[in-house]
């Protein structure tokens, strides 16, 4: 039982982390910028096509990655560029029904292009098989490698932050925002760099989701809405909050998915019933979850300083 | 933005001459040819009704609600549930409790869609901004997910409601006679909606909706008036998807779906966030549009998308501020 329970962790840790690498690019654009960018989903989508593709077509997974990162900060750029630079100095409602619109435009182009078909990418040949990392535990390797890599990200995201004259104009941007534009810092140019950066995070995640999960249009928007939560729980504009977060509401989600079942199956006699009830259930777990928090901290659990 | 001042006699004249039209409708598609359009409208006026039930919130309350369909499949559910519980004389929650009477069905649509109002709104509400609309938006989705599991009553593919609810001897599967009862309650939820945004709550909701820490400030317990016109918003809803269930005759979780939220919203903001008529002009708009859309591409959201992007950047205040440009009237 304890070896699942670790299985589990770990599993959850996964999601976890391709959370954060989303939440992580959602709650920086809105804490900077102020915008709340519903096509978040699609760049992540966008990313997973680009990478299913280039694998499919040259075999190789080591290109999946490049190309997945190339389309998704490519159409991120694009999209800042068309339409969010319009959308700064409007509500959130206006932006919020902007990027709708976004969302049904890269979601019907998909179809367009691809079919309602879902792609399916096989797991590098390197990274394939599992190892035993604890006695009686055989782990998936590529699944431990999205989370040593989305880790190794996070680390890299609070260096960049932290410790560089650009996450300097970041942090500063988002808190005091004219002061920087009067500096003579281009703030058009960071806006456009954040973005960026966000799609490539996003994309990011979805390349390296493709494998796991089949690559099909409304992928999106599933991940968008736990991203959503999971940046409600961690607190609006905190990295920090992201990380945690992203950690907590994976962990919680998988835990609920692979444990409900027992608990239902113990609880009511109709074996099929059960399951479909306890799937709902832990697709609702994670909603409660925020549901708590909201109780106890309307602000999220570690909101951004300032 | 102002609230809607209809005393003066051109406003009268306008209302009076929309029902004319309205009531009149039927009988000139028929005389025309096309009976198709009594359906059309029925759908439109059924959507208005839920898009002014938001309206309530977003446009005179300034509250960004991503969830509103939530409390719309409640209302159709709860349609869909009665009737099959009392097609298949089956016991709910131990009593029999099924019925296909209109005149039962409908106001528990209503209470059910005001009492998950409620209990969302009451969560939600403590918060404000973005963080308000990515959890109105999760909180829909959950539901969302809950009807998916029900398997019992269809689950993912949802419920066939076999006959329309009874009302009186009226013969609800003719489409005129359902029109004109879809008809009567719009009506009735727009004379509501009229009454509420002239009333002291509607010029409290607007108050907030411009500076809630003022409000406060004088001594309103401003939490409490939101979360009164989210309940009131949540029960318009349900009236909206009982009035579905009925019309489609079929409930599914589709109905709770976000970009259901999504299309509701966009019906507001077409027609004018905050003024009485916009979402019917909304409604109908975005309903004319895909009608139209999709009867040209089975691809109709490929133009959708782009169009409502192109809306929201250049024509701002919606049809009724289109209609308020050219009729020269100031806002």
């Amino acid at each position: 039982m304890s070896l699942l329970v670790i299985e589990q962790i770990l599993n959850g840790l996964q999601l976890g982390v391709t959370l954060f690498l989303l939440a992580a690019g959602l709650t920086l654009i809105f804490g900077i910028m102020g915008i709340i960018n519903l096509a978040h989903g699609s760049l992540y989508m966008i990313g997973a096509y680009a990478g299913a593709l280039a694998a499919s077509a040259t075999g190789s997974f080591l290109l999946a990655v490049p190309a997945g990162l190339l389309a998704a900060a490519a159409s991120g750029v694009a999209v800042e560029f068309i339409v969010i630079r319009r959308l700064y100095e409007r509500d959130h409602l206006d932006q919020v029904l902007a990027t709708y619109g976004l969302v049904l435009f890269f979601n019907e182009t998909v179809s367009i292009l691809f079919g309602r078909q879902p792609l399916f990418v096989a797991i590098p040949a390197l990274l394939s098989g599992s190892i035993e990392i604890v006695p009686g535990l055989a782990f998936s390797v590529y699944r431990l490698a999205i989370i040593a890599v989305g880790l190794s990200l996070a680390a890299g995201l609070y260096v960049l932050i932290q410790h560089t004259r650009l996450g300097m104009l970041i942090r500063a941007g988002a808190t005091h925002r004219e002061t920087v534009r009067a500096l003579g810092v281009n703030i058009r140019l960071l806006y456009t760099l954040v973005f960026g950066l966000g799609a490539l995070l996003a994309g990011f995640a979805g390349v390296m989701a493709g494998p796991l999960l089949s690559v099909q249009v409304g992928m999106g928007e599933q991940i968008l809405i736990m991203t959503f939560v999971v940046v409600v729980v961690g607190g609006v504009g905190s990295i920090r909050g992201a990380l945690f977060g992203a950690i907590l509401v994976g962990v919680f989600d998988t835990m609920m998915r692979a444990f409900m079942p027992h608990i239902m199956r113990g609880l009511l006699a109709n074996g099929s019933e059960a399951d479909a009830l306890s799937a709902g259930l832990a697709s609702m777990g994670v909603y409660l979850l925020m549901a708590v928090v909201l109780l106890v901290r309307p602000q999220g659990l570690f909101p951004a300083r300032g | 933005m102002s609230p809607p001042q209809a005393t003066g006699a051109r406003a009268a004249l306008a209302i009076g001459g929309l029902l004319v039209f309205l009531l009149a409708l039927p009988f000139a598609a028929d005389l025309l040819d096309v009976p198709a359009t009594t359906s059309l409208v029925t759908r439109m006026l059924i959507y208005a009704i839920a898009a002014a039930s938001l309206n309530l919130v977003l446009g005179f309350g300034g509250m960004i609600s991503f969830g509103h369909a939530a409390f719309y499949g409640i209302g159709g559910y709860a349609v869909g549930i009665l009737f099959q519980h009392a097609r298949l004389s089956e016991p709910l929650f131990g009593m029999m409790l099924g019925t296909e009477q209109f005149l039962i069905a409908m106001p528990v649509a209503i209470v059910l869609g005001g009492l998950a109002a409620l209990v969302i709104g009451a969560l939600a509400l403590r918060t404000t901004g973005v963080q308000f609309i990515m959890i109105t938006l999760a909180f829909a989705q959950m539901l969302y997910f809950l009807f998916v599991s029900l398997k019992y009553y269809g689950g993912d593919d949802g419920l066939v409601v076999r006959r329309r609810n009874v009302l009186f001897g009226l013969d609800m599967r003719d489409a005129k006679t359902f029109y004109f009862v879809v008809l009567a309650l719009a009506a009735a939820y727009f004379a509501f909606i009229w009454r509420i945004a002239g009333s002291r709550f509607g010029m409290v909701l607007g108050a907030i909706r411009q500076n809630d820490r003022r409000v406060a400030a004088i001594g309103i317990g401003v939490y409490r008036y939101k979360l009164a016109a989210f309940v009131l918003a949540g029960m318009g809803a349900g009236l909206a998807g009982g009035l579905w269930a009925n019309y489609a005759r079929f409930v599914s979780p589709d109905m709770m779906h976000w970009t259901k939220s999504g299309e509701l919203m966009v019906m507001v903001i077409l027609g004018g966030a905050g003024t009485l008529f916009g979402p019917l002009f909304g409604a109908a708009g975005l309903i004319t549009l895909e009608t139209v859309l999709s009867a040209w591409t089975e691809r109709w959201q490929f133009f959708l998308g782009p169009i409502l992007i192109l809306i929201i950047l250049f024509f701002r205040g919606g049809l009724s501020g289109l209609v308020a440009l050219f009729s020269g009237r100031n806002r």
